[in-house]
């Protein structure tokens, strides 16, 4: 009995299209143009919530662009694009962005950095104290919240980030590259916390890279971009399960057939945009 | 050890020089220590050194404190304010490229010889330092930034105390530091051009006397206020940016 509803369990998580879930995030024949520099041309995507999506493809093909878009930092030149059901305007305050640079305030301890947001929204101090306490211990920085930000490393930095990211609970997170600078092994836990505070905290995602190994291994769906302007070339499911180990994963066939796949798409799509 | 090696450097010079004065080069043009430290002490003995370099760093302190309120809150106004800086930048870039010394008959027929004279032209001085480096230090708050604190919820008042105020201090006190030897350069120049009081006063009148003693003493006094105001300003800087020792304890990474 109880295998079998373990079993269910991880069938549904195997195909997020099987529960119907709310959509959150819609583009519709969305396209940018920054004066002449077309950015993104005609991008169709419906995203679910709950979903962990990576945006995948060579460097300067739009995927930041569909990000800043949802973010409400500014509009698409054509078509649409709603959260909820409703078109996005400036600030869309229920996303949160964490990019390549960590963007902490250096002259900030770890504490006050998280607490940033908490400050915003005019949350009390003892509650503040408690919320940042609390995500302190989530991200793995118990211990660290006096330190200023100049004084740990980078990995460290990325983690109070992303306690900051998590402390006024955003619906959405927008992820552009944001462990591209860390070395493989720190890359990989990152990547592993990432995805264990994500399911826990039921968020969804949206998750630029081009490190084609994290776009697999991260995601629910990976929408494979392509050519200059930037175009959704294909989208995958990632048949893995929700539950992951991202360190065994790496033996795993479907994960060593998808990146594969991706390689092999990806080559020609690499030649075009020239880095 | 760095404290003993310094020492025994100036003790060097100062005896190399007491030695040379007289022998290999005239002592009228370059006095020695000994009579120097005579001169000196005689000025301390009757106070006059004390009511010379007072009225000196009254001027450059009301200058300094005066040119750096209006050159930062200039300076955060104009960084925030894109259009308006964009207007006033000719006129701006006009009155900066005046040698600032050039203005002192100006303010010599405005406030006459006295002490508001010194006053102005150190604050002209100090105000164009503070002002373009705090403006540049506003000008380059990430945008990043501040649209990540946007989503945050945050409004322009919430940028503007979390973000761009202290993110420009680093660079408001880059400016400080850069005034400190131009705040002096305002008072005693202008005390030099006019004026029957201050160091630069001091230092003029020895000069047109002949006593190259007096004119080193009056340098020592200078000196000596100079690394004064330089100390002050690093501890202020020290105190009120305690991250930035975090960061020099750190190990730098390239």
């Amino acid at each position: 009995m109880k295998l079998e509803s373990a079993e269910a369990m991880s069938m549904a998580s195997r195909h997020p299209e099987a529960v119907p879930k709310e959509e959150l995030v819609r583009f519709e024949g969305v396209s940018k143009s920054f004066g002449a520099l077309q950015a993104v041309h005609g991008v169709s995507l419906s995203v679910a919530e709950g979903e962990f999506i990576t945006l995948v493809g060579p460097s300067g093909c739009g995927k930041s662009t569909l990000l800043n878009m949802t973010a409400g930092l500014f509009e698409p030149t054509e078509g649409r694009v709603t959260y909820r059901g409703e078109l996005v305007r400036p600030y869309n305050r229920k996303v949160g962005y964490m990019t390549q640079s960590d963007h902490l305030l250096h002259w900030r301890t770890v504490e006050r950095n998280i607490a940033v947001p908490l400050e915003i929204a005019r949350m009390p101090r003892p509650q503040i104290r408690a919320r940042v306490e609390e995500l302190l211990e989530l991200v793995g920085l118990a211990g660290f919240g006096a330190s200023y930000p100049g004084e740990l490393s980078g990995g460290m930095r990325k983690r109070c980030a992303l306690a900051r990211l998590l402390a006024y609970d955003p619906e959405t997170l927008l992820f552009d590259e944001p462990f591209a600078a860390l070395d493989a092994q720190l890359r990989l836990k990152m990547q592993m916390e990432i995805r264990r505070i994500v399911a826990k905290l039921n968020k969804t995602v949206l998750f630029v890279t081009h490190d084609l190994d994290e776009a697999v291994a991260l995601a629910d769906r990976c929408v494979v971009f392509a050519g200059r302007p930037g175009t959704i070339k294909e989208v995958l499911d990632i048949p893995l399960p929700r539950e992951r180990d991202l360190f065994g994963i790496r033996h795993n066939a479907d994960y060593v057939g998808m990146t594969a796949r991706l390689w092999d798409e990806m080559a020609p799509a690499a030649a075009q945009c020239g880095g | 050890m760095m404290i003993l090696s310094r020492f025994a450097i100036l003790a060097a010079l100062l005896a190399f020089w007491e030695i040379a004065s007289g022998r290999l080069i005239q002592e009228y043009l370059v006095s020695k220590p000994s009579k120097i430290a005579e001169t000196f002490l005689d000025w301390v003995m009757d106070g006059s050194i004390f009511f010379h370099a007072g009225i000196t760093a009254i001027e450059a302190l009301a200058g300094f404190v005066l040119g750096a309120l209006a050159g930062m809150v200039l300076g955060m106004v104009l960084g925030r304010a894109e259009r308006l800086a964009e207007l006033l930048n000719p006129f701006i870039m006009a009155f900066y490229s005046i040698p600032k010394i050039a203005l002192a008959p100006l303010f010599i027929i405005w406030f006459g010889i006295g002490i508001e004279m010194k006053i102005l032209l150190t604050g002209t001085i100090v105000f164009f330092l503070v002002f373009l480096n705090t403006y540049t230090g506003v000008r380059s708050v990430s945008p990043e930034l501040i649209n990540i604190l946007r989503l945050m919820g945050a409004n322009e008042g919430d940028a503007l105390r979390k973000v761009v105020l202290p993110s420009a201090i680093v660079w408001v006190f880059t400016g400080l530091r850069l005034s400190v030897p131009y705040a002096m350069i305002g008072a005693i120049v202008g005390e030099m051009i006019a004026a029957n009081r201050g160091l630069g006063y001091l230092l003029s009148h020895a000069s047109s006397q002949f006593n190259t003693a007096g004119v080193f003493a009056a340098l020592a006094a200078i000196i000596a206020m100079s690394v004064l105001m330089n100390t002050a300003v690093s501890v202020l800087a020290h105190a009120a940016m305690p991250w930035e020792k975090a960061r020099q304890n750190r190990e730098i990474a390239i």
